[in-house]
């Protein structure tokens, strides 16, 4: 049996959290690495075979925040939500937690397929921090590994974990942020409006939060992806329309 | 008092980030929300900007956005 099935799993992090070292790492290439802001500007791709599957392992920009403020946030963000990943790894700074917790649950917000890693596990030690990832795991409801990309440790679990999470043998339920009775009152009346315009294509109550923070990059960019969608259906009517009319 | 008032120093612990728009959501993925304690590190020759310490963290802030952002002296260490 050689059913080799492809998987996209895409890694974000804040800048210098060891992202592109767990790619490399993973997938044995060498894409730079330099302890720097800002260094992977473009998507890296690289993959790595596990059991039966092939992992495309997507390398995205170091970000501390997904609202889109500059070209790399808005590179990562629009892989996640409109490329949809089949998993999502955030790579958090064991060392820096407090920091590195918000753009996971950024991420948590847009997808629900998220295995959270918390990297430099052994630099943490030498700090004197200790990690409870159970704990961590029961807050924020998915899946929470310590890894060190630098030492290779902690993979064989994670392979694991991405293997199950991809053959649904994990369910998560991401912590969700529960805002102020306004904002919540203001979301619900605009997740059936957004679900009337995109369905289930893209996650509606995220949708509606970047509405009501005045988003508008992001609404270009929905509006330019439906375009597309829109036609390539019609592409595929015309082709079919065509060879019809050849038969006549 | 605000973060721009601070002296070297000085820790502050954050009560308002009274700036809007983009601006704000960037101060905010920094760490600069309310509850959030600063150190005050450096000051440049003319007071602008202020380096602050912020989760683990060295950040330089101008004058603009330290005058905006508020909260109450928690600590001085006397040099």
């Amino acid at each position: 049996m050689t059913t080799n099935e492809v998987y996209r799993i895409a890694l974000a992090g804040n800048p210098n959290t060891g992202k592109s070292t767990l790619f490399n790492a993973l997938t044995g290439l060498k894409q730079h690495t330099g302890n720097w802001a800002g260094k992977t500007v473009s998507l890296a791709e690289g993959s790595v075979h596990y059991k039966k599957s092939t992992y495309r392992l997507i390398d995205l920009p170091g970000t501390y925040s997904l609202y889109s403020n500059s070209t790399d946030e808005e590179v990562a963000r629009n892989y996640i939500v409109f490329e949809k990943p089949h998993v999502t790894l955030v790579v958090l700074d064991a060392t820096s937690l407090e920091r590195n917790l918000n753009l996971a649950l950024q991420v948590m917000e847009m997808t629900s397929n998220v295995i959270v890693c918390v990297n430099l596990i052994d630099e943490a030690k030498k700090r004197g921090i200790e990690i409870d990832e159970l704990k961590l795991m029961r807050q924020l409801g998915v899946p929470v590994l310590k890894i060190s990309a630098r030492n290779k440790t902690g993979f064989p679990a994670l392979l694991d974990t991405i293997d199950r999470m991809i053959r649904g043998e994990i369910t998560t339920s991401p912590y969700a942020i529960q805002y102020n009775d306004e904002i919540e009152g203001k979301i619900s009346e605009l997740v059936p409006n957004v679900k009337k315009l995109v369905g289930d294509r893209f996650p509606s109550r995220w949708i509606a939060l970047r509405l009501l923070d005045g988003d508008t990059s992001l609404l270009d960019e929905i509006q330019k992806r439906m375009h597309q969608e829109e036609e390539s259906t019609w592409n595929t009517v015309q082709k079919t329309s065509g060879s019809h009319l050849e038969n006549f | 008092m605000n973060l721009y008032e601070g002296n070297k120093g000085d820790r502050i612990r954050i009560k308002e980030v009274a700036i809007e728009g983009v601006m704000r959501r960037r101060l905010l993925d920094l760490g600069f929300v309310p509850g959030a304690i600063v150190d005050v590190l450096k000051k440049s020759p003319l007071g602008d900007p202020i380096a602050f310490r912020v989760s683990h963290t060295t950040i330089a802030l101008r004058k603009e956005e330290s005058i905006k952002i508020t909260g109450e002296l928690i600590q001085h260490d006397n040099e």
